[in-house]
């Protein structure tokens, strides 16, 4: 067994050359009290800002989808440009912009190359869109029915119907419990007025951060933060979203569709961005269905058994309780025996925890990986901007690795008891009857 | 100002390419190809077959990818899910894909642990258990990989309809995952002839990118893998498609909501093309069509006469045999996939009449040129276009001279490519018609012509 002996060298070499360290966070606020984040990033001629509002779809009211509409509505006229110049600006300089939005937050990015003229045309039409946007009514109705195809185009897929089921069924009356997309109903009956009202009170300096990862020295980073929050309304900070309450009991529910496969997903709404079991249930996830090709939940269902492709598990920390999540996707026939199998693998993971052998290996892998996780600007940007946006210490990625180490079999297991309460869990299937 | 910019971003694009791709070729015949950036310790190790779904004889169509699926099933060193395991307690990040022309295996590792993939990948290209209860499960895997990726999806169906009936005698013609009843039939030794035919050092490209000094990385290449005898690698047939003598129409109808359209030209890929130029200014043609937001497609059919929901073009110089140069659209409510079909045509004739705008080509290759800088952010995205070119057989060195060609290309060259390729003798066009989704109809294709 050589490689193991070879990989016991490493692991060695490893840590005594562990000099790496994670490119510091600057922090600062702008002359109108925007929160800045900038992070140097030297050796290519590029840089990606981003600007992020608390403006998700948990804002949308009873209007869902209106977060996401009035998102993707900006670039399509602000200053003096419409929809066509605005394109044209960005790409005959090659930046490429995007927007997006989640349910805590609603962001739009700018690459751009980070010579002075490039710059400075993609910066200003990127200014533009954010502070001054036209919302005009032809681009409005464009926009409105082009997302009312797509929401019917979603109604072709069976894991956008399970989706849209398992939000439902573990946030109720939640602000979090419809997808950001909304529905071709509520999207139907939104107005321009909704929009331009949406934006007022959310797209604000109060209400926002700006991340800035490149090469770029920190008073070019100082300017730019000046550009970008000078014309944008102060406005306020949204208020907190309201605490999540757990269902009250579990769920089983199946959706008839006509495809071949059912897809299944089974969850808890569990974990915050700040939570002290933060920790643990992530190390934990890790080994019940996060980590790749090695997971618990990956040998029980695909390697053991092969009852689906993919077979998973995430957390997805949110401002509130964001969900657990375990998916799959089987043949209909095949549906029980697959959320036998998942169910069975939760609980006896809940029961007994992870085994010291595969605590073990999971440290190794988040530990020994770690600079994969921000290994270019594009992913370091991410970091960053969740960071800020949860005001996270901005040391988070210092500390992440001695945190993982100290987690133990025994704070896994009590925070999975703790925390996803098996009598609770919500499980949607949508398929086929498998007859 | 445009000219200006577009100068700007040349001298740009030499700075930021000073890292140069170094070759190595052990003995046995495998290729090592090194890209040093120094930015992350961090090294990404891809290693490219060449073979893919477009060197299958019918009746086990698939059975690359199913082959790359058994890659992860064990060796007499290592048995099955230990490749992983290994990988996993690195902190490494690893998975493999297979396409038309190539299957490729990779691995993310930090930097001083290039060996371990070395050591893994030399054990698995000469000693996998290709084991018959392994295979039973894994086909299972395999079959619902095929019901996620694309039974259950219209428009995935809608293409694969759409080039079995564009291609007559191409292998192309067939979906890399391979069709169900092939799948369902794979035998143990189907798939041990196929790893002995084709798994070998000399019909094998390493490339591996990062922070590493290629002479090193030359070294352990020799240490893990020189010592793989190469094997004898018969030459491909051919199986030059026929030439298309006129337009191809097919009707799916499935159980969907929205219509939807694509259609196919046939075009030469860079590989077949008689004159290189030619591939190069189809690149060109869709990115006057579809590359940014103001690009003709987006800014005249969706934003412009307001006919399209969503509409793309795109065409892939990097193929191995004959392409096709594809448009696909969704209609506007209201409007129909004829009228769709009517507004794309009324675009491509356009540019066979007129020269496109200066403008438009210097935008083209502004993004080109940007581009080349942003993809070095992703070493992942460096290496896998190396191993990519390599495999298809163009070489390595056709992707560092990507630029470079593009800046040639002429807006003259542009209306050539599209008054010779884009005509209706060598289209193929489906129809996506929607069926209720609430009763199950029969799914099916239907050939209009």
């Amino acid at each position: 067994m050589r490689i193991k002996q070879w990989i016991a060298g490493v692991l060695l070499a490893w840590c005594a050359t562990q000099v790496f360290a994670v490119a510091p966070i600057k922090h600062w606020q702008s002359s109108q009290g925007g929160r800045v984040y900038f992070v140097q990033s030297t050796g290519l001629p590029m840089v990606d800002i981003r600007l992020q509002f608390a403006a998700g779809s948990a804002r949308d009211g009873q209007h869902y989808g209106l977060a996401k509409l009035t998102n993707r509505l900006l670039k399509t006229g602000a200053g003096a440009w419409s929809a066509d110049q605005i394109a044209q600006r960005f790409d005959e300089v090659g930046a490429q912009y995007n927007a997006s939005v989640n349910k805590d937050y609603a962001q739009i990015q700018l690459r751009t190359l980070t010579d002075k003229r490039l710059l400075d045309q993609a910066l200003t039409t990127f200014q533009a869109i954010a502070a001054q946007p036209q919302f005009k009514e032809g681009d409005f109705q464009r926009i409105k029915s082009q997302a009312l195809v797509e929401l019917k185009q979603q109604q072709e897929r069976p894991a956008h119907i399970a989706q849209k089921a398992f939000y439902q069924a573990l946030y109720s009356q939640h602000p979090y419990a419809h997808l950001s997309s909304g529905s071709i109903e509520t999207v139907g009956t939104l107005t321009l007025g909704d929009i331009k009202q949406f934006y007022q009170q959310y797209y604000g300096a109060k209400n926002a951060i700006l991340v800035i990862v490149g090469d770029l020295t920190e008073v070019q980073a100082h300017d730019i933060a000046e550009k970008l929050y000078e014309p944008l309304a102060r406005g306020k900070s949204a208020k907190p979203l309201v605490a999540v309450t757990l269902p009250s009991s579990g769920k089983v529910e199946h959706i008839d569709f006509p495809s071949t496969q059912t897809h299944v997903l089974a969850g808890l709404p569990v974990l915050s961005r700040i939570d002290a079991d933060y920790f643990p249930l992530y190390v934990g996830n890790h080994i019940l269905g996060g980590g790749g090709l090695v997971s618990i939940l990956f040998n029980e269902i695909r390697e053991k058994r092969g009852l689906a492709y993919s077979a998973y598990s995430y957390f997805s920390p949110l401002a509130k309780k964001g969900p657990f999540t375990m998916g799959l996707q089987t043949q209909n026939k095949q549906r029980k025996v697959a959320i036998d199998v998942l169910q069975k693998t939760l609980h006896d993971f809940i029961e007994k925890g992870p085994s010291e052998a595969k605590l073990e290996a999971a440290k190794k892998n988040i530990t020994g990986g770690f600079v994969l996780r921000f290994d270019n600007n594009r992913k370091l940007l991410n970091y960053v901007a969740m960071i800020a946006f949860y005001q996270l210490p901005l040391d988070y990625l210092e500390t992440f690795q001695s945190k993982v180490a100290e987690v133990s079999k025994e704070d896994i297991k009590a925070a999975f008891k703790r925390r996803v309460p098996e009598n609770l869990l919500q499980i949607i299937s949508v398929g086929g009857s498998g007859e | 100002m445009i000219v200006r910019l577009f100068i700007l971003l040349i001298f740009y694009s030499f700075s930021a390419n000073a890292t140069e791709v170094q070759e190595r070729i052990l003995v046995n015949g495998l290729k090592v190809l090194v890209k040093e950036q120094h930015r992350s310790p961090v090294v990404v190790t891809q290693i490219w077959y060449k073979v893919g779904s477009s060197y299958e004889p019918s009746g086990i169509t698939g059975i690359s990818h199913m082959l790359e699926h058994m890659m992860f099933k064990g060796t007499d060193k290592h048995p099955a899910g230990e490749f992983s395991k290994i990988i996993s307690e690195n902190g490494g990040r690893e998975n493999a894909f297979t396409g038309r022309d190539y299957t490729a295996y990779f691995q993310t590792l930090e930097k001083s642990r290039l060996a371990i993939s070395f050591e893994l990948e030399a054990d698995r290209m000469q000693h996998l258990h290709l084991l018959a209860d392994e295979l039973k499960k894994e086909l299972q895997v395999v079959m619902e990989e095929r019901r996620m990726r694309t039974e259950d999806k219209p428009r995935a169906k809608l293409q694969e309809y759409l080039m079995a009936m564009a291609y007559v005698n191409s292998p192309y013609k067939n979906p890399v995952i391979g069709w169900p009843s092939d799948i369902e039939n794979y035998q143990v030794e189907d798939l041990q002839q196929w790893y002995q035919t084709w798994y070998a050092p000399n019909n094998a490209t390493i490339v591996v990118a990062g922070d590493v000094l290629a002479e090193e990385v030359f070294k352990l290449a020799e240490q893990y893998f020189s010592a793989i005898p190469a094997r004898t690698i018969k030459p491909l047939k051919p199986q030059k498609e026929m030439p298309q003598v006129g337009v191809r129409r097919m009707t799916v109808q499935l159980p969907s909501e929205v219509p939807y359209l694509l259609m196919a030209y046939k075009v030469p890929s860079l590989k077949v093309a008689e004159k290189d130029w030619e591939a190069y200014a189809l690149d060109v043609l869709a990115g006057v069509l579809d590359g940014g937001g103001s690009a003709r497609l987006p800014a005249r059919l969706q934003r412009g006469q307001k006919i399209a929901t969503s509409v793309g073009a795109g065409y892939d110089l990097g193929a191995r045999l004959e392409e096709l140069f594809l448009f696909e659209a969704t209609p506007v409510k209201g409007k129909s996939l004829l009228d769709m079909e009517i507004a794309l045509k009324t675009e491509i004739r356009a540019l066979q009449r007129e020269l496109i705008d200066e403008k438009e080509l210097a935008r083209v290759k502004a993004q080109v040129l940007a581009h080349s800088v942003y993809e070095q952010d992703s070493l992942f995205y460096q290496a896998m276009k190396l191993g990519m070119h390599e495999t298809v057989g163009l070489g390595w060195q056709t992707s560092e001279a990507y630029m470079q060609k593009i800046n040639q290309v002429t807006a003259e060259q542009v209306r050539t490519v599209a008054g010779k390729y884009l005509v209706e003798s060598q289209l193929s066009i489906a129809y996506l018609e929607p069926q209720s989704m609430s009763t199950k109809n029969k799914m099916g294709a239907n050939h209009a012509h």
